[in-house]
């Protein structure tokens, strides 16, 4: 670390390493204050709220009631039907993410021409407001005016929205559409590193194309691949604009996080939704968790700034 | 080199296959948008008669009574504002991160990954009660606040890898000349930054930008309900019409500019988004 250089010798703590550190913290604290106030304050205040007997609607009632949320909650099929959909959502979409997005960074990697024409269009989805990205499709997959039931082999009457899985399926192409570019482009960084010499060697050697692939790029970018899953599984687990517009939980297609927000705002429930909260909020912890005990090491290679 | 005319053909079809599934859905807003309000149903991908009523519908009425221009601007504002706000914040705890030796830098690396991971759901419930007995709910500083927050970590990553580029001997350059760590940070480090802060800039702005759950939690009338969340409310002219057309026509005021926008500066949100994931 270049910083590293200048420390003095530990024990006789220079003036000027003391004012490096001063400065050092004084320049931190804004920004880790602001973070901490939006996000460790509330969810501790949401672990108050979710032992709370806490309606709006009925400010009089009250009071303390311990794990009675949670139970509620926990022992609700809502919340396993819920569940179960943002789970399904997001392995479905970042498998089919990862995919679609190691093909375009090897497209962008490898093309002889038209590389700048793919990463401008990739860029094209990044820039688009997911609600907006969501009505589009959403009007694309309309029965009466979209343009997809006129497209050949699809019946012209089928009500995409109208079914729990078909719901799915717009849905999942829409998140995909939305996030495919990020992970096309993390996964290019991480290609972009690996040695030249190394497929040159391999081509020598008489290695196949398909072989480069599975034995050279594949395992060098393990880093770039881990970090770009778990920010994307992260991401797609919070999955709720692009519902709220399509189906607004309509055919069982509701997700955690839209359960979260009919209890808190539709419903003003704050005792019932904080222990949701909480809930989505621990299943991100273990996800996490998951995620850098499964990977642990490799993840550390490629952790953002380290 | 095998690089026979079939190659060529595949790597064409590649392209072209990458380029209609990018664009699609922006042709056919844009085509929505274009249709007259009595063809918008008509499920042509490409409009027969082209008119311009779904954009006059937008912006009849003036501020009071378009359903659009107050959203609009609620959006730019509020974006605007997170996004210098984060910048400023940022810079100073990402040149801390990069520059100086102090303990806790870990710690404060390790906390904004953290929250970069936090799942926003969980703070919504809690901000709403917080901002009511504040008085901050439905206002301008009741989103700032949110974003500011949860763009923070994008930020300072994306800072710290363009920091740590930085030729670090002009600093000290400077320091030895006299001046003090706070001189070389604004005199020396800040103009060969600039690039950098810029494109962290983009990256928080479209963040707060595309923000669409604290939009429609935190807000309940047009004093603070921004694009994405006003678009949610749209209803038709009159009951019988389907508001699709005005969305249609909302969605492409909002997208082109920023789709321009990103194209003209994609070098730099492609250097932003992958400077602070692989990198080491």
């Amino acid at each position: 670390m270049e910083a590293a250089t200048q420390t003095q010798p530990r024990g006789g703590v220079s003036q000027r390493t003391r004012s490096e550190r001063r400065l050092g913290w004084m320049l931190c604290a804004p920004a880790v204050i602001a973070m901490l106030a939006v996000t460790a304050y509330p969810i501790g205040y949401a672990i108050v709220l979710s032992v709370q007997q806490i309606d709006i609607r009925f400010p009089e009632e009250g009071g303390f009631v311990g794990f009675d949320n949670y139970s509620a909650v926990l022992s609700s099929d809502l919340w396993w039907t819920d569940l179960f959909n943002t789970l399904f959502i997001t392995v479905i979409s970042v498998s089919i993410e990862l995919v679609l997005g190691m093909a375009i960074a090897l497209v962008m990697y490898r093309a002889i021409f038209g590389r700048g024409v793919v990463r401008t269009s990739v860029l094209i989805p990044y820039g688009i407001i997911t609600v907006v990205a969501a009505f589009a499709w959403q009007f694309a997959f309309a029965p009466d005016s979209g343009f997809v039931n006129h497209l050949p082999l699809i019946a012209d009457d089928k009500d995409w929205f109208g079914d729990r899985f078909s719901a799915f399926a717009v849905i999942i192409m829409a998140e995909v559409w939305k996030t495919t570019p990020f992970m096309a482009l993390i996964l290019l960084a991480g290609m972009v590193t690996i040695d030249d010499g190394l497929y040159e060697a391999a081509k020598v050697d008489g290695a196949s194309a398909v072989q480069r692939f599975f034995r050279i790029t594949l395992p060098l970018m393990k880093p770039a691949i881990l970090v770009a899953l778990l920010f994307r599984t992260l991401d797609a687990f919070r999955v709720f604009d692009t519902i709220f517009i399509m189906t607004a939980g309509a055919q069982d297609t509701e997700s955690v996080s839209i359960l979260g927000f009919n209890q808190l705002i539709s419903r003003l429930n704050l005792g019932l939704g904080s222990a949701v909260s909480v809930l989505i909020f621990l299943c991100v912890l273990v996800i996490a968790f998951l995620y850098v005990r499964g990977f642990g090491t490799r993840l550390q290679e490629g952790r953002p700034g380290s | 080199m095998e690089r026979g005319g079939r190659q060529y053909a595949l790597w064409s079809i590649a392209i072209t296959v990458v380029l209609i599934f990018a664009l699609i859905p922006v042709i056919w807003l844009i085509s929505l948008s274009l249709k007259p309000p009595d063809a918008v149903a008509d499920g042509r991908f490409i409009p027969k008669d082209i008119s311009f009523e779904n954009y006059e519908s937008l912006f009849t009425g003036g501020i009071d009574e378009s359903p659009f221009i107050k959203p609009l601007i609620n959006s730019v504002g509020i974006a605007l504002i997170a996004t210098v706000i984060s910048i400023v914040l940022a810079s100073f705890a990402a040149y801390a991160i990069a520059r100086l030796d102090f303990p806790g830098k870990a710690l404060i690396l390790a906390g904004a990954l953290a929250i970069a991971m936090f799942p926003p759901i969980s703070t919504v419930g809690p901000l709403f009660d917080m901002w009511t007995s504040l008085g901050l709910y439905d206002t301008w500083p009741g989103l700032i606040i949110p974003y500011l927050t949860f763009s923070l970590p994008l930020a300072i990553y994306t800072l710290v890898a363009f920091f740590r580029e930085i030729p670090w001997d002009l600093e000290q350059a400077a320091q030895v000349d006299g001046a003090t760590p706070f001189q070389a940070f604004t005199k020396v480090i800040v103009p060969l930054a600039a690039p950098g802060v810029f494109t962290a800039a983009i990256l928080v702005f479209i963040f707060a930008w595309n923000d669409f759950l604290f939009a429609i939690s935190l807000t309940s009338s047009d004093a603070s309900r921004t694009v994405p969340a006003a678009l949610a409310f749209f209803t038709g002219e009159s009951s019988f019409t389907q508001p699709t057309g005005s969305i249609a026509a909302a969605a492409v005021v909002v997208t082109v500019p920023i789709i321009i926008f990103v194209l003209f500066f994609q070098r730099r949100i492609v250097a932003g988004l992958t400077a602070g994931a692989v990198k080491g």
